[in-house]
């Protein structure tokens, strides 16, 4: 640590007469802060900023409570956007607003780990509400440290939501006007009123005894969450010296005497002694959540027999809503899961799709999904003309199209993939109800891909559907899509407008 | 008071920005700045060099984290006198 030798020689020398360090530079903090510029042992905040005593204080904590190896910090957009560069634990810095909601994904994923979302006014109280809000009110079990200076700090002064009635600001420069500008948001109270949040305490780093009220709470909002009780929040009411235009000195007074008034310091919420229900998500096998009854004739174990040739199949099903669009889509998916694929189902919403064209993405893979959207499908089942133009272009090269008609349309040409006519609608009505045509093309897809077995289509139909006369219907659509394939000869089989 | 202070306080001249918060909020009115400027340009926090009582309320006011380190005589005193203020006790 960068230190001048007088000061190490004083030091030495009160050491040498006896007496021993009682506070110091955490070791949560670290020794150099390797941040841009040249003043790498300060912080970059302005004198007399209350960020460094909020920092100071949970630092503070995080190694007293011995937290620090397991501490996830999560900095926002503002003044304390460089947290990272003071506090030696795991760190993370998100984008405006969103910290709980990262934070959220962190502490889900590392259970185990002391998530920190640490905020200021602008971030968390305005562009940021809804994170906070439902994170809260999800119950997550991480601690918000919310820095409260009733003004956006780092952009020069303008009015936040917490900017209180008559303050001026760059963007209040008559004060603040209920009228114009609403009322201060009062964020610790509103936390509170939610069911899920277990410590909710407002303080001020006001003056000396507020300080170590401040201190006392910092430690207990991270103690609830080591014990792995839930939600806390910590609302620090905290002197920006600089955009108030006051000195430090001021500044704190100005804490004490104008903000603590408008935001009143309290324990507004501590249930952490009450028994806590476990909110353990039950471990259910994919059996139990498919439904998978003993009768079925494909049982999950037996399963992984199947050798999927296809690392990555994205199918894209479009057509009128009513079609059993959706539902192919979600056949197929959970035909994958049984067969031990990952998958992924997408549908497609919007008033467009009422009466127009409806689509969901499936993806089957024997990898992990990146993400549920194909954008490139290697099969498009178009179950309708419109569907057919719309998305037929986008087909990866090689792939295939199933199209429900007996020919393409004659002006449409697509050279760059594989196409199967297939009139579904008509073969299902034939067996007595068109609705089954979406059954004929799964059909027809399952004996031009091999992608899964049929026998699962078979399963998964009589898992879903109780009606027997429903279940006939459809077992016999599909069976009706694979005899239509098998019947295509090698040549001529694709029907091809000229 | 006879004897050693129970406390001490070094301040890193270094690390201090002058923000005065340690010495408005120094129980026994220990500390003070100094008149001339420091490296960095402000005038920096230093102890007066008695009657520190080794509470650490400057410690916790001050908002950088190196800047000041707070000493007591070992062993340290088991009970605060009344009217003594120390910051684990405020």
């Amino acid at each position: 640590m960068a230190i001048d030798s007088k000061t190490s020689a004083k030091a030495l020398e009160i050491l040498a007469a006896g007496y021993q360090v009682s506070h110091s530079k955490s070791p949560a903090f670290y020794d150099t802060y390797e941040r841009k510029g040249d003043c790498k042992h300060q912080t970059h905040y302005c004198p007399g900023c209350g960020h460094g005593v909020a920092h100071k204080l949970i630092a503070e904590a995080l190694a007293d409570l011995g937290l620090q190896d397991k501490t996830i910090f999560v900095s926002p957009v503002g003044c304390s956007v460089f947290a990272y560069y003071y506090f030696d634990v795991g760190n993370v810095q998100l984008a405006h607003g969103r910290a709980p909601a990262g934070a959220t994904g962190i502490k889900r994923t590392c259970p185990e780990a002391i998530v920190i979302s640490y905020q200021g006014d602008g971030d968390l109280a305005a562009i940021g509400t809804a994170e906070i809000i439902h994170a809260a009110n999800r119950g997550e079990k991480i601690t918000v440290f919310f820095v409260n200076n009733a003004v956006y700090g780092m952009t020069g002064g303008q009015m936040a939501p917490t900017t209180m009635l008559g303050q001026k600001t760059t963007t209040s420069p008559w004060g603040r006007r209920a009228s114009n500008e609403g009322f201060p948001l009062h964020m610790a109270e509103l936390i509170a009123t939610l069911e899920a949040p277990v410590y909710v305490e407002r303080v001020a780093l006001s003056d000396n005894k507020n300080i170590m009220k401040a201190r006392k709470a910092v430690r207990r909002a991270l103690e609830v969450q080591r014990d792995g009780i839930g939600f806390s929040f910590v609302e620090i009411l905290s002197p920006c010296p600089t955009i108030w235009a006051k000195d430090p000195v001021q500044a704190r007074k100005w804490v004490a005497e104008k903000m603590i008034p408008e935001y009143p310091l309290a324990v507004f919420k501590d249930k952490a002694h009450e028994a806590i229900e476990n909110r353990a998500i039950p471990q259910r096998s994919v059996q139990d959540v498919l439904e998978i009854r003993a009768k079925d004739d494909v049982p999950l174990t037996e399963l992984p027999k199947h050798s999927h040739h296809a690392e990555d199949l994205r199918i894209k099903v479009a057509g009128f809503g009513g079609q059993g669009v959706l539902l192919l889509g979600q056949l197929l998916t959970e035909m994958g899961m049984r067969e031990g694929l990952e998958v992924s189902w997408l549908p497609s919403y919007g008033p467009e799709m009422r009466s127009g064209s409806a689509n969901c993405h499936v993806c089957l893979s024997q990898r992990r999904i990146g993400t549920p959207l194909v954008t490139r499908p290697d099969v498009l089942i178009a179950m309708n003309e419109p569907s057919l133009r719309k998305f037929a272009a986008q087909v990866a090269p090689g792939g295939l199209i199933l199209y429900n008609q007996e020919h393409l349309p004659q002006d449409l040409h697509l050279p760059h993939a594989r196409v199967l006519c297939i009139p579904a609608s008509e073969i299902a009505d034939k067996l007595g109800s068109s609705k089954a045509a979406n059954m004929v093309l799964l059909g027809a897809l399952l004996e031009a891909t091999h992608c899964l077995l049929p026998a699962t289509a078979e399963g998964v139909l009589t898992t879903k559907i109780k009606k027997a006369d429903m279940l006939t219907w459809n077992c016999a659509a599909l069976r009706a899509g694979r005899e239509f394939m098998d019947n295509l000869t090698p040549d001529g089989t694709i029907t091809r407008a000229h | 008071m006879s004897g050693p202070d129970r406390g001490n306080v070094v301040i890193n001249l270094f690390e201090c920005k002058g923000c005065g918060l340690c010495v408005d909020s120094c129980p026994p009115k220990c500390l003070e700045l100094l008149p001339e400027l420091s490296a960095s340009g402000v005038h920096p926090a230093q102890y007066l060099g008695k009657a520190c009582t080794g509470c650490g309320i400057c410690f916790y006011c001050c908002p950088e984290p190196g800047a000041i380190t707070v000493y007591r005589l070992t062993p340290p005193p088991k009970s605060v006198p009344p009217g003594e203020l120390h910051a684990a006790a405020l």
